[in-house]
């Protein structure tokens, strides 16, 4: 389900500092052709590499425009389906077309706190220095499985 | 300002650690350090610390796309050593106890860390229904009660896990010690030891500019390798791939170069999955409770359950290991009674019949999200082909061939476990090369043969089993020793064993075989002077798939064969050096497939030389159809010459460190 770039919503992500789908491509797909020389669409992106397009949609959820859809492979899948996001910070909302027009939409919660509130180390002990080579980790949050020793045989 | 595309502009620099990867591995790495990083400061020792990711941290890794569940959590009613036990069986009996039982006592602090995050976890109410995370309920840690579809695996709301956990490692290691776009394709060894990794460098796949790093210690966390077999899809759908396909054997590669011993890498994984999208089948089994059948509805499993008893003990177990029931169903499908189908329309109906109308609806909900929230091309798949699980079955099949250490894969490097559990500190079998270590541990939880060179999730071998939440415990693991490492070894200054400019040219000699033959021929792709990295790719896949038990031979290899693989896969490695590169894009592929290739020549040695099939189901040795428990019932592991470009495997041992006769009681 390669993914391909509306022409007529792309803008290039002209005002933003990088082009969103370039940035989170995990597998360097997404391209901006500059000039036009590439697609014949100046300052619009594309996929450059469709049959490597692993259809994880990061792209398609960050794009700011939601210029960016997917196509299910042409080799495999008959036509006329759609699978399509909308990421929100708290929730998902799913968008599914059949081919036979029948349409399903779903919404799942994706994180319970707030996009950037992570504070990694707040109200977490220091690490102690001395128990650098002992197991467990800096911090303990009720985790920690000690094990019954009786069940290593060879100790 | 970057160089141009022929002429990069050098960058070098100098760190105490380096990581390499930003998955689940590297973000558990980049989260541990921080305190211990302070710590060692106050001990006088400040340690510079660097991430580079070949993508971006938010997205990359295994976990890019999301997940429904998190498929290692032990809870408190469950014993680390139950865990290994599982790990150990699944893998056909050869698995490293002392790692798999330490990732099992860790794994829950990374899960607890997660749910803290924002990450939704799934919870039974005291009526025993099912809620969503974001509901508000008990956290794990202070005891609410997880969804479990499996006896290991808990549900979640998954879409943003990569996301979250990315942002915590983000935020703990500061945006100033991470680079993205960086590739790292080469680890270098030091000068005056050619047993220690000094030094890495890659390339950026943004700007005209390579990177040369050197350091004391160094986390290869690159993923497991995909596409090195030919897939089912082979034209817009093989970048479907089960595992991700931007994992590329990097970590395998670079390691086995830098001299580190590798294990195990003649397993495989042969996931069974919804056909074409390969989404994932756990909850259905496991939550939905649904059966695999034969096409005349025969549950294979049911039908052949004889031939477990052909593998004592290992299909003995109550849960048989997962390349006997890929045996299994091979049987049905090789005498023609495919296709293999899921039966959702039966395990559906079964579960209405005790549910609420709104239960229905949200367990049809639960069903799609299984899919969305981590496999959206199955969707495709479904919608495309009018499949609605309740009316319509959906077929099952077995993947091209990946190799992995994470998922239910054991391939990987030789590290060094914990000490306090019991594992050998002498080996017993002969043949293994002088300068290895001989025990299980040799002083840092997580470092591999190469002095300074660490690796956790995939890239630890012999394990198994650890998915997105021991891949991030293992991770933090290996932080506290490289600190440890660090601080003992305060006085070492890296130097490279290989020129500076030697390097660069390596890197950029794709870029030179384009330039200096581009004008040849008229046709860019086709030119007598270079090989496109897809093609190569393709000569690779048809190698693999044709000859180390692809999918063309239903997973069938011999020693004939093999041999006829070795002759192809060292003519490819020759002319991986003719590879071109038109741009930085095409650089990244030509040297992902150059890790592809030693990675599938590493799996192809390791068939040849176990005489055995250890795996039925996964791969058969035509030549050697059975498991031999009396002569190889023990790790084969292997080290790589860079200078001769050969492989040397040797057998190690296997010893238990927790009784598995408690498996089959």
């Amino acid at each position: 389900m390669p993914t391909f770039v509306r022409t007529e919503k792309c803008d290039g992500c002209k005002g933003q500092d990088k082009t969103a789908c370039m940035y989170i491509c995990p597998h360097d797909l997404m391209k901006l052709d500059m000039d036009g020389s590439l697609t014949g669409h100046a300052m619009k992106s594309y996929n450059q590499e469709p049959d490597q397009c692993w259809e994880c949609y990061s792209c398609i959820k960050i794009c700011p425009q939601q210029a960016i859809e997917a196509r299910p492979y042409a080799d495999i899948v008959p036509l006329g389906a759609s699978v399509q996001p909308l990421r929100g910070t708290d929730s998902i909302m799913w968008t599914i077309k059949f081919r036979n027009g029948t349409m399903k939409r779903f919404k799942f919660p994706i994180r319970t706190t707030p996009e950037g509130s992570i504070d990694p180390y707040g109200g977490k002990p220091e690490a102690d220095i001395s128990k650098i080579t002992e197991p467990g980790f800096f911090v303990q949050v009720n985790g920690y499985r000690a094990g019954d020793p009786s069940e290593l045989i060879r100790k | 300002m970057a160089g141009e595309f022929g002429n990069p502009e050098v960058i070098e620099e100098e760190v105490d650690i380096l990581l390499i990867g930003g998955g689940m591995g590297a973000c558990g790495t980049a989260y541990e350090l921080g305190p211990w990083l302070d710590a060692a400061k106050k001990e006088g020792v400040d340690i510079k610390v660097k991430l580079v990711d070949k993508a971006a941290m938010d997205r990359s890794g295994a976990v890019a796309q999301g997940l429904s569940a998190i498929n290692t959590y032990i809870g408190s009613e469950q014993d680390p050593a139950d865990y290994a036990r599982m790990v150990s069986n699944d893998l056909m009996g050869i698995t490293r106890d002392d790692l798999a039982y330490d990732l099992g006592r860790h794994v829950d602090e990374s899960v607890h860390l997660f749910e803290e995050w924002g990450l939704p976890i799934w919870k039974t109410d005291e009526n025993g229904e099912r809620h969503d995370g974001s509901k508000g309920m008990t956290p794990l840690k202070d005891g609410g009660k997880p969804v479990r579809s499996g006896k290991w695996q808990i549900m979640i709301n998954g879409e943003s896990y990569k996301w979250i956990v990315a942002e915590a490692a983000k935020k703990a290691l500061g945006m100033d010690n991470i680079q993205e776009r960086i590739f790292i394709v080469k680890l270098v060894n030091d000068k005056n030891d050619s047993n220690r990794v000094a030094g890495a460098v890659g390339f950026s796949v943004r700007e005209n500019e390579v990177y040369v790093y050197k350091f004391k210690a160094c986390l290869l966390v690159a993923g497991g390798c995909v596409n090195i077999f030919r897939p089912r899809s082979v034209g817009e759908g093989q970048g479907r791939a089960w595992y991700p396909v931007w994992n590329a054997g990097s970590t395998y590669a670079m390691a086995a170069e830098a001299g580190a011993e590798l294990t195990l890498m003649e397993n495989r994984f042969v996931p069974t999955r919804f056909k074409d999208g390969y989404g994932p089948v756990g909850a259905w089994f496991l939550l939905f409770k649904s059966k695999a059948t034969n096409a005349f509805g025969e549950v294979y499993m049911d039908r052949n359950k004889e031939m477990l008893n052909d593998y004592p003990p290992y299909g003995q177990a109550a849960v048989p290991a997962s390349c006997l029931r890929n045996h299994l169903m091979l049987k049905e499908m090789k005498e023609g009674r495919g296709p293999i189908w899921m039966d959702t329309v039966t395990a559906l109906a079964n579960l209405r019949e005790t549910l609420s109308p709104r239960e229905v609806k949200h367990l049809e909900a639960e069903a799609w999200e299984d899919f969305l929230d981590m496999c959206i091309g199955q969707c495709g798949i479904w919608a495309g082909e009018n499949i609605e699980p309740e009316k319509k079955n959906s077929e099952l099949m077995p993947t091209e061939p990946y190799l992995l250490g994470s998922h239910s894969g054991c391939c990987g490097i030789w590290v060094s476990g914990p000490e306090d559990v019991g594992a050998p500190t002498e080996e017993t079998e002969s043949g293994v090369p002088e300068h290895l270590p001989s025990g299980w541990n040799w002083g840092y939880r997580g470092m591999t043969t190469v002095k300074g060179l660490f690796t956790a999730a995939d890239g630890v071998g012999a394990s198994g089993h650890k998915f997105s939440s021991g891949s991030h415990a293992e991770g933090r693991m290996c932080a506290k020793s490289m600190i440890k490492f660090v601080m003992d070894n305060q006085d070492y200054t890296p130097e490279l064993a290989e020129s500076v400019d030697d390097l660069v040219a390596e890197i950029y000699q794709p870029v030179k075989n384009f330039m200096e033959h581009k004008d040849y021929s008229t046709a860019i792709d086709v030119n007598p002077n270079y090989i496109t990295p897809r093609m190569l790719q393709f000569r690779l896949q048809k190698v693999m798939d044709e000859y180390v038990a692809g999918v063309a031979t239903y997973y069938t290899t011999n020693a004939n064969m093999l041999e006829v693989a070795e002759g192809k896969l060292n003519d490819l490695k020759e002319d991986s050096l003719k590879m071109r590169a038109k741009d930085l894009h095409e650089l990244l592929r030509a040297w992902e497939n150059y890790h592809r290739i030693l990675t599938a020549e590493a799996h192809m040695k390791h068939i040849q030389f176990r005489q055995e099939s250890r795996y039925p189901g996964f791969y058969y040795r035509a030549d050697k159809n059975f498991v031999d428990e009396e002569n190889w019932h023990c790790f084969v592991n292997s080290i790589y010459d860079k200078s001769s470009k050969t492989w040397t495997c040797f057998k190690r041992a296997h010893v238990d460190l927790v009784d598995k006769s408690k498996l089959f009681k």
